[in-house]
């Protein structure tokens, strides 16, 4: 149950997000989640879209670095504790998040949490043995 | 140090002191071609022979010798005596991973010393000053050359080193240094620093400072000057040669600097025919060391561009000046006093996995501190999703960088196809330090 996600690297300069959620829009590609990592000189950005295989072309094309990698997305109840509970499962199994995001799916019933673990498999594992809800990328993208 | 002999040899007129070039270079000549096989072979490779050499004019005939040399017969593979004969080394950086390594004999240490001392003394220098001697102490040979002139001067030596600007200052004070040895842009940091802590640069006993190992321009001496209330005059030196105290200015003129001709041949040749030029013109710094016992150098390409300026100097000295360098004919930079050439860096990148050639040194002036960022394209086989990948990928190339050159440089991660590709030779450097 892995939902994969494109990394593209950016460098710390004004416009770069816009030139590629430009590059995205012009080749329909939909966004359902992002989040933008930084640090004082560059940044990495990470998207979770409908064409993974065309964001990540048509991007390499115009000159990004690009990177693809899977990531896990639980769904919880979009209500207090939602995600104390998930965190409460991978503190007890010993998994480290490497880093995560969030969004809320558009009924504003659930929230999806986006995880990268540094051991993916044990994580999936055991969040599925807590009975947790873990989506596919086309989950994802449906909602 | 016999200050009546000094004055005679620095004052002969120019056929007493040619003629004692030509005995220096003729016994040279017979002794390296006897004693180094890579010199007897590029001079058999030329057609000549120590005999051929009858006059000054004729040492055009030697072949040169460049950094190239000292790399191929790296470490030992030129002195002339056996290492038993050898008290010390030093090294300076060469243009790939490899250091450009020299070696000294007892006889040679002290010849070094002498002409450190008389250097010194073109500054006014003597016996009764102490000397703050804040050049960095190690393999650099500017350090350790300083110091031992000093002390043949008979003058007291503060072997300082480099850093610790603080307690650099507290010392100066207290023990009332009067000769400050340090490369300019140091000197204009501890003279900002004593401005920072509240001390008046004109309540030490401060009087001259003796700057070199770095490029430097007369605004730099007056911003000094004005700042530590001092005279700044310039020495030239390269470990190549022998380390500091081949040329020094004196007092009397701003123009050039005096080269001890006495031990070191200077010669202008064309940086691109290599035909040499008389004086006054412009052109490559090419030496010959004339009394060194261990590593001797004939007609060492310097890379350095100058000029030698003939005239008379008003301190009555006959010899040769030697104007403030002014270029280099190859790319090496000077960061902080050190040596760096775009091809360690290039060396440096090239051992990580997965790093592009494609990069970029811009070296910049922050106050009196030269930094070097080096731009680096991300490649997607460095790529990651996490932060702590790429912050992991930086510090090692800044740690490597900083083992290989002893230079810290900021390495900064750029999107690919961001350095500008150019037909021909790629731009590597973008030095903005206005010098």
């Amino acid at each position: 149950m892995r939902v994969e996600q494109i990394a593209v690297f950016l460098e710390n300069k004004s416009g770069r997000l816009a030139d590629i959620t430009e590059v995205l829009a012009k080749n329909d590609i939909n966004i359902r989640a992002l989040s933008v990592a930084d640090t004082a000189d560059f940044g990495i950005l990470r998207l979770i879209v409908d064409k993974v295989e065309l964001a990540q072309k048509v991007l390499k094309d115009n000159g990004f670095t690009v990177g693809k990698t899977t990531v896990i997305a639980v769904e919880v109840p979009d209500q207090a504790g939602g995600l104390a509970g998930v965190l409460k499962t991978v503190e007890a199994d010993g998994l480290n998040v490497e880093y995560m995001y969030a969004f809320v799916n558009k009924s504003g019933e659930k929230a999806v949490l986006i995880f990268r673990f540094d051991e993916m498999d044990k994580a999936i594992q055991s969040l599925q043995k807590a009975g947790l809800t873990l989506l596919s990328g086309e989950q994802v993208c449906s909602l | 140090m016999n200050m009546m002999r000094v004055k005679e040899i620095e004052t002969l007129p120019r056929a007493g002191l040619e003629s004692i070039q030509l005995q220096r270079l003729q016994s040279l000549v017979h002794r390296v071609y006897k004693t180094v096989a890579p010199y007897r072979e590029k001079m058999d490779a030329a057609g000549v022979k120590p005999g051929d050499i009858q006059s000054l004019a004729d040492l055009k005939k030697l072949p040169f010798t460049t950094k190239d040399d000292l790399r191929d017969n790296y470490p030992f593979g030129l002195f002339t005596v056996p290492m038993d004969d050898v008290v010390r080394v030093h090294a300076s950086s060469g243009t790939t991973g490899k250091p450009t390594v020299v070696g000294y004999t007892r006889g040679d240490i002290e010849m070094w010393a002498s002409v450190m001392a008389r250097a010194l003394s073109m500054a006014g220098v003597t016996k009764g000053d102490m000397i703050h001697n804040a050049y960095g102490y190690g393999l650099f040979t500017g350090g350790l050359g300083a110091h031992y002139g000093a002390e043949y001067l008979g003058a007291t030596v503060i072997p300082i080193s480099g850093g610790n600007t603080k307690r650099q200052i507290t010392i100066m004070r207290d023990f009332g240094s009067t000769v400050l040895l340090a490369t300019p842009s140091y000197a204009l940091n501890l003279a900002d620093a004593m401005i920072d802590a509240g001390i008046d640069p004109e309540d030490l006993k401060l009087r001259v400072g003796i700057h070199g190992a770095e490029p430097w321009s007369e605004n730099m001496r007056e911003e000094v000057e004005r700042k530590l209330g001092i005279r700044a005059v310039d020495i030239y030196g390269l470990s190549e040669v022998i380390g500091p105290g081949v040329a020094m200015e004196c007092l009397e003129t701003d123009r050039g600097m005096h080269i001890l001709e006495d031990h070191f041949l200077p010669e202008i040749v064309d940086p691109d025919t290599f035909e040499p030029l008389p004086y006054g013109e412009s052109g490559e710094l090419v030496f010959t060391t004339l009394t060194k016992e261990a590593f001797p150098i004939i007609r060492y390409r310097t890379k350095d561009l100058s000029r030698l300026i003939a005239e008379p100097c008003q301190c009555g000295r006959t010899l040769v000046r030697m104007e403030k360098v002014t270029g280099r004919t190859d790319d090496m930079l000077i960061i902080r006093g050190v040596n760096v050439f775009p091809s360690q860096v290039e060396h440096v990148l090239m051992g990580v996995e997965g790093v592009e050639p494609h990069y970029q040194i811009e070296v910049n002036r922050e106050g009196n501190l030269d930094t070097m960022d080096v731009l680096v394209e991300v490649s997607e086989q460095v790529f990651s999703d996490e932060i702590k990948v790429l912050e992991n990928l930086t510090r090692k190339i800044q740690v490597e960088i900083k083992d290989l050159l002893g230079v810290t440089a900021k390495v900064k991660l750029v999107e690919p196809r961001t350095i500008k590709r150019s037909e021909g030779k790629a731009q590597r450097v973008i030095d903005n330090r206005k010098l």
